[in-house]
């Protein structure tokens, strides 16, 4: 594995408190077009905020707010550690 | 204002105009509308608010009318839920009964500028002329940042005004913008692939001149193909867009997606990307970063009240406070109506003859209307907390702490607003279901909603609760209270997950809810929405229960028996017959006749159960003087058994937790699911386990021991 792979991870991998960029959706479907358009899309910044107390869903923040997805959303989801 | 036309020939005097508000959810339409209106829709501060269209008026100077449509949010015009839909179909002009808006007023959350600018792009897109109201303004500042709002406007190509909609900031502004002429001049700022774009222009093309669409829409059905998976419209799509394309179109359009196979264009997300991209450089310029520091409760409350232990700790405490307040707060103003309508009916009986109309006045109305009344300050108590909830932001954290249990019954985590809700009432419980996606967990939603103990249970778990412990503190009365509202939760996932597994499978939902910052709420809002309920508990009292009060006093003192006891007359009264027929089916609930009456009474309405056990006692005049707790303790079997023992009080709560006794749910049922097949099995799904759970509580408590 390369460096830079290394960086690599799915949103649901990251801890509290950590940032990553998002790179892209694992697969497009019409669940990930709607993530986008909510402004989840490549190059963007995206923070974990939280878990919920049973640990699933989890809080992210994107473009400034705050959104909750579950965690088999959040394994759509490639981001890149920075 | 001018009262002369004649002045002002020229300005559109012609039609009366029809403009739409739109925008992501939880941007504030509803408080905008609310102020051009001067009408009271409901706001709240969580996603999901308003689900249907709501019309109303304004009047501008020279006699002009508008005519203002509320929307339901949407965060794009690529629908999923059937609420965005009607939000669609209106911008669209695809709407039934609304025409197509000719002006639209993009709301826009300015505290959450990059997401709420996409739509207003994609609006921008359709050709509509559009304002867009920049509100939460305050917001802005608390963040830490500054918006330069003329830049803004240069950069969209559309006039822009800043509010504060809650605290009637910028409405004016918005009002004498609304006086001028507005007119759509727009230019796409933002572009795809070179290689897209004349693939997409192709389509647009063929979409013109072979499917007969305007320019604007055939953009808007290009870029909705070209998002598709398919980008073909097939039947699916043809069904969700409501259009349809003739062999021509679709063999061209299938070319057109052939080439974009050839050149291996990633499409589907590409007019996604480059709008943000657009926004972006919008933002970049527009968006000033003053070095305030920023604030941020939102994040130190929900360290809280999304804590592992204190999340759970806050949500129970929360409801035992609240009931601990109906227990305390409510005697007060209760015991006033109370000796009000004892005062009233003392009153009557002086002043009128003796007759059927005094005894009507006295033994039915009084008592069956006066006996819900007395419980108005309770419901605005519980109303009061509820306006809270849903003003702070707390429904949303609500949802987010739930979801897990409700994914583990195979339920949406956004179920769970709409259940929340219930606790009000079913009504706007049930309307609430329109933010799920899939049609089968909205059913479901739909189906368990009336399972959540609404306000109209209230008085039937204060009465028995009171029966049960007369001496009880009002924390023991709240402990009770708290058990009853949980059983409704824990039936409703219950009953979500067997439908689930049953009868309504599918896939798993997905739970994507935007958490919005906590607001303080706003003590008006609050307040009208107490009034606006109270007003409809009052008129129900004043309709279905008053009627209902009349019928039930009829069928309990007809036909007359002379020289009989009341007790004996009531036996052989038409009511007293049909409690007697029903009796062999809730005997084994531990029911007598007279309980019968009340069940078959509150079969509309639950309240009724109150006002039937009302007039059942105060019937026998034995029990005159007394309260209707003391006529229940006295209450007994013909044997000389009490009637209302604990088991009894207890088996007659876990009925009314259960049962469907509203018509009003039905209706709205009815109208939700349109299909009658659903409603009338719920009805008798939830009459069946109402009747099974009361039965093994009773019969169980028997068997331990218990009387
Ligand atoms: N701080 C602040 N809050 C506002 C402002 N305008 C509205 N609100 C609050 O924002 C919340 C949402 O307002 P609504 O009018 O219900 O929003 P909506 O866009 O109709 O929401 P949906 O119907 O759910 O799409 C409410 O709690 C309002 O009181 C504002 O200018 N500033
Ligand atoms: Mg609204």
């Amino acid at each position: 594995m390369s460096d830079s792979e290394k960086n690599y991870r799915l949103l649901s991998n990251l801890k509290v408190g950590e940032t990553g960029e998002v790179v892209e959706f694992v697969n497009e479907s019409a669940l990930s077009q709607r993530m986008e358009e909510m402004g989840i899309t490549p190059g963007e910044k995206i923070e974990v905020v939280r878990f919920a107390p049973l640990n699933d869903p989890i809080e992210i923040k994107i473009r400034g707010y705050l959104l909750s997805l579950r965690r088999e959303e959040a394994e759509l989801i490639k981001v890149k550690i920075s | 204002m001018s009262k002369d036309p004649v002045l002002q020939p020229t300005v559109s005097l012609k039609k009366n105009l029809t403009i739409a508000l739109a925008g992501n959810p939880n941007c504030g339409k509803t408080t905008v509308f609310n102020a051009l209106t001067k009408l009271r829709q409901k706001v709240g501060n969580y996603p999901g608010v308003t689900v249907e269209k709501k019309t109303g008026r304004l009047e501008l100077s020279r006699g002009r009318n508008l005519q203002v449509v509320d929307l339901p949010g949407t965060y794009s015009l690529s629908v999923r839920t059937p609420d965005e839909e009607v939000a669609r179909e209106v911008l669209l002009g695809r709407s039934r009964g609304t025409p197509r808006p000719d002006l639209v007023v993009c709301v826009v959350d300015a505290g959450n500028l990059e997401r709420n600018l996409y739509l207003v792009t994609q609006i921008q897109d359709l050709g509509l002329p559009i304002i867009v109201a920049l509100n939460m303004m305050d917001e802005v500042k608390s963040q830490g940042r500054q918006i330069d709002v003329k830049k803004l406007s240069e950069l969209l190509g559309v006039p822009v005004v800043s509010m504060i909609a809650n605290q009637n900031k910028g409405i004016d502004d918005l009002k004498s913008l609304l006086e001028q002429e507005i007119k759509a001049d727009y230019t796409r700022r933002w572009r795809m692939s070179p290689l897209l774009e004349e693939d997409l222009e192709a389509m647009v093309q063929v979409l013109i001149d072979k499917g007969g669409l305007t320019r604007p829409e055939a953009f808007f059905e290009s870029l909705m193909l070209l998002s598709s998976a398919a980008h073909i419209p097939d039947k699916a799509y043809a069904q969700h867009h409501h259009i349809m394309f003739s062999k021509e179109v679709i063999d061209e359009l299938n070319q057109i997606n052939a080439r974009l196979v050839r050149q291996g264009v990633r499409a589907r997300s590409a007019a996604i990307e480059a709008r943000y991209e657009w926004i972006k450089f919008i933002v970049k310029e527009a968006v000033i970063d003053t070095l305030a520091k920023a604030k941020n409760w939102t994040h130190k409350i929900d360290t809280v009240l999304t804590h592992k232990v204190w999340g759970w700790v806050s949500f129970i405490g929360l409801m035992t406070f609240m009931f601990y307040m109906i227990f305390t707060i409510a005697t007060y103003p209760m015991d006033w109506i109370d000796s009000t309508f004892s005062h009233l009916g003392a009153v009557v009986e002086q002043s009128m003859p003796e007759g059927d109309l005094r005894d009507l006045i006295i033994n039915g109305i009084i008592p069956g209307v006066g006996g819900v009344i007395i419980f108005l300050p309770q419901i605005l108590i519980l109303f009061f907390f509820i306006g809270l909830l849903q003003d702070t932001g707390y429904m949303a954290r609500a949802a987010f702490i739930m979801d897990r249990v409700m994914n583990k019954v195979g339920l949406h985590g956004k179920s769970f607003i709409p259940l929340l809700s219930s606790f009000a009432c079913a009504i706007p419980g049930v309307m609430a279901a329109r933010t799920i996606e899939s049609p089968k967990d909205r059913l479901v939603t739909i189906l368990v909603a009336p399972l959540m103990s609404c306000s109209a249970r209230l008085p039937v778990y204060t009465i028995m609760i009171a029966v049960l412990i007369p001496q009880a503190s009002a924390w023991q009365k709240s402990g009770i209270m708290l058990i009853m509202y949980l059983l409704g939760i824990i039936a409703a996932c219950t009953m979500g997950w067997i439908f689930k597994k049953t009868l309504l499978k599918g896939q798993k939902p997905t739970f994507i809810l935007e958490l919005p910052p906590y607001r303080l709420p706003s003590f008006k809002s609050v307040i009208l929405q107490m009034w606006e309920r109270s007003r409809l508990f009052l008129k129900r009292a004043g309709t279905i229960i008053l009627t209902l009060s009349i019928v039930l006093w009829a069928l309990m003192s007809f036909p007359r028996q002379d020289n009989v006891e009341p007790a004996e007359a009531l036996r052989q009264s038409y009511a007293g017959k049909i409690g007697q027929t029903i009796e062999p089916v809730i005997k084994p609930l531990g029911y007598d006749w007279r309980i019968g009456i009340g069940l078959v009474g509150s079969f509309a309405a639950r309240e009724v159960f109150v006002s039937t056990m009302n007039i059942v006692f105060n019937l026998d005049e034995e029990a005159e003087e007394t309260t209707l707790r003391q006529a229940f303790k006295q209450a007994h079997w013909p044997d000389g058994r009490p009637l209302f023992t604990p088991l009894v009080c207890i088996s007659l709560m876990i009925f009314y937790v259960f049962a469907l006794q509203c018509i009003s749910t039905v209706a709205i049922v009815l109208r939700e699911t349109n299909s009658w097949r659903w409603t009338l099995f719920q009805l008798l799904y939830m009459t069946v386990l109402a009747y099974v759970a009361a039965l093994a509580v009773y019969q169980i408590g028997k068997i331990l021991g218990f009387t």
